[in-house]
């Protein structure tokens, strides 16, 4: 027998998973954004509250923004109890995902290292490892050697420009495969009854006093009794049609993949200092992501000198990668918020739920704010895990400052 | 690599410059008077529109000065350069420009 193709493993997919729907005149909920959180808060609204009269509105192709371009890292080792809470609920179910779709989503949990290699980052880290345990969150601490056994290809000698000081680790942490993690939360809501509409672009809302009473949509006019809008780096444009301002800057965000190699990584490694994050796919590519370009971007593009930079910082940290090649880049759009927390729950009109926020890191959330935003939906009241990331916080002063945490690019 | 045409040193590559975010943000008269929700708008609240934009850039590699720009965020594309002391631009001026083919 041939020796197997690379990825030859993976399941195939039948060819329909859901129908592409022509919109109706009305529905008890409209999503805008056919996405991850949109298609997750479709499945929990059909799922846990057996709300069906859905309809998630895509402007473009079911799940092809960020969802499509992230680099589909899952944790929830944050600092504060309230995002710990939110990504730790997210966490709990991805573990059950699969099951709960009846889809395969490559779920790995494979662990993810966040590098220390200053002393403050040293402080910072082992400050995170407590808080994480104190939130029942799994967290260690791991001094260099650890983290050569845990990762062989990074580099730890104390000669490179930043050298590895140690790292967090947390287990349970891992990737997906983002493509199927859409389809089946897609899967799911069609088989519930949700109108999955693609090629629908939001071109305005309806509006009598303070509700929404529809959508205007580049295929007409659609009714509705609640409005959610997770269309995460366009959001701004959404909440300019409305008239009300939302805390956020969209930036590009740039991610590569490396030709298909042998596993050589076995886990996910994240360097806040030298601005790279790296897994290896199941099919054998290299993912790693960079920081967002600086200024503000919806060209889903970014400079080039943004790539240049993130992997000189990716070959000294694993040297074995610099014979690599460089497959492809892409860029998403992302929505920064000035705490790195995301901003999710009710807004100016009464029946328009807000989620956006999410920067560099809403994949991960997926599931949990899925779940926790249809239920805000469902009971007309934020649920305790969204509580907290309020529009208001920024008038109230209450922040969730997680930019230590947050990622990379924040 | 794009270039940006400082108002001083004329066309450069864009890693010479820093972003500074919306321009023409002016400090509250009177902040004194300034409720919690003004001081949040001023502080956390900045526009974000997909199209014309007009920034704040710094040519932070090279003469270290900052200037103005009108900058389309969805083509990426640099409409207009100008002082910190100018006003800004209207949209009849920037179309006058892009006509005439003397926007940078």
């Amino acid at each position: 027998m041939s020796p197997r193709t690379p990825g030859a493993d993976l399941p195939e997919h039948p060819d329909r998973l859901w129908r592409d729907a022509e919109p109706k005149r009305s529905y008890d909920v409209v999503i805008v954004g056919g996405g991850g959180h949109g298609l997750a808060t479709a499945h929990y609204l059909a799922k846990n509250h057996g709300i069906t009269n859905v309809a998630v509105l895509e402007k473009g192709w079911l799940a092809g923004g960020n969802m499509a371009r992230n680099t589909t890292i899952i944790r929830s080792n944050y600092l504060w109890d309230e995002s710990s809470a939110i990504y730790e609920h997210a966490l709990k179910l991805w573990e059950g995902l699969e099951e709960d779709l009846g889809y395969p989503i490559l779920f790995s949990q494979r662990g993810v290292l966040n590098l220390a290699h200053t002393l403050q980052d040293v402080r910072d880290s082992v400050r995170r490892v407590e808080a994480n345990k104190l939130n029942g969150v799994d967290a260690e601490w791991l001094e260099p050697d650890e983290v050569r056994k845990v990762c062989p290809v990074v580099n730890t000698s104390t000669d490179i420009r930043y050298p590895v000081l140690g790292a967090t680790y947390q287990p349970r942490a891992g990737i997906a495969k983002h493509d199927y993690v859409a389809w089946g939360f897609a899967r799911r809501a069609d088989e519930a009854g949700v109108d999955l509409v693609q090629d629908c672009e939001v071109t305005g809302f309806t509006t009598d006093g303070n509700r929404v009473t529809g959508v205007r949509t580049t295929r007409g006019t659609i009714g509705a009794g609640t409005v959610a809008l997770c269309a995460a780096g366009h959001t701004s444009v959404l909440t300019g049609m409305l008239g009300i301002r939302v805390p956020v800057q969209s930036h590009p965000l740039q991610a590569l993949v490396s030709e298909l190699l042998e596993p050589v990584h076995p886990t996910v490694v994240m360097s806040n200092a030298v601005h790279v994050y790296v897994s290896q796919a199941h099919k054998g590519e290299l993912v790693m992501g960079a920081g967002v370009d600086s200024y503000n971007g919806y060209g889903q593009r970014g400079a080039f000198h943004v790539i240049e930079r993130q992997m000189a910082a990716a070959v000294e940290l694993f040297p074995v990668f610099a014979r690599a090649h460089l497959l492809r880049t892409w860029g998403g759009i992302v929505d920064v918020s000035p705490d790195a927390s995301p901003i999710v729950g009710r807004t100016p009109y009464d029946n328009v739920y807000l989620n956006c926020g999410w920067g560099t890191g809403g994949f991960k959330a997926t599931p949990g704010i899925g779940s926790a935003l249809a239920y805000t939906i469902a009971h007309d009241e934020p649920h305790p895990y969204v509580a907290p990331f309020t529009l208001d916080r920024f008038v109230t002063g209450a922040l969730v400052d997680e930019h230590g945490a947050a990622a990379v690019a924040h | 690599m794009q270039l940006i045409a400082c108002p001083w040193c004329g066309p450069r590559e864009e890693v010479e410059f820093h972003y500074g975010g919306q321009a023409h943000v002016p400090y509250p008269d009177s902040p004194a008077e300034l409720s919690d929700e003004e001081w949040a708008h001023y502080v956390f609240f900045r526009d974000n529109p997909k199209g014309r934009f007009a920034e704040r850039w710094n040519h932070s590699a090279g003469c270290r000065r900052w200037f103005n720009a009108i900058r389309d965020t969805a083509t990426y594309r640099f409409e207009r350069v100008y002082r910190l002391d100018d006003p800004k631009p209207g949209v009849t001026e920037l179309a006058r420009s892009r006509e005439e083919g003397t926007a940078p």
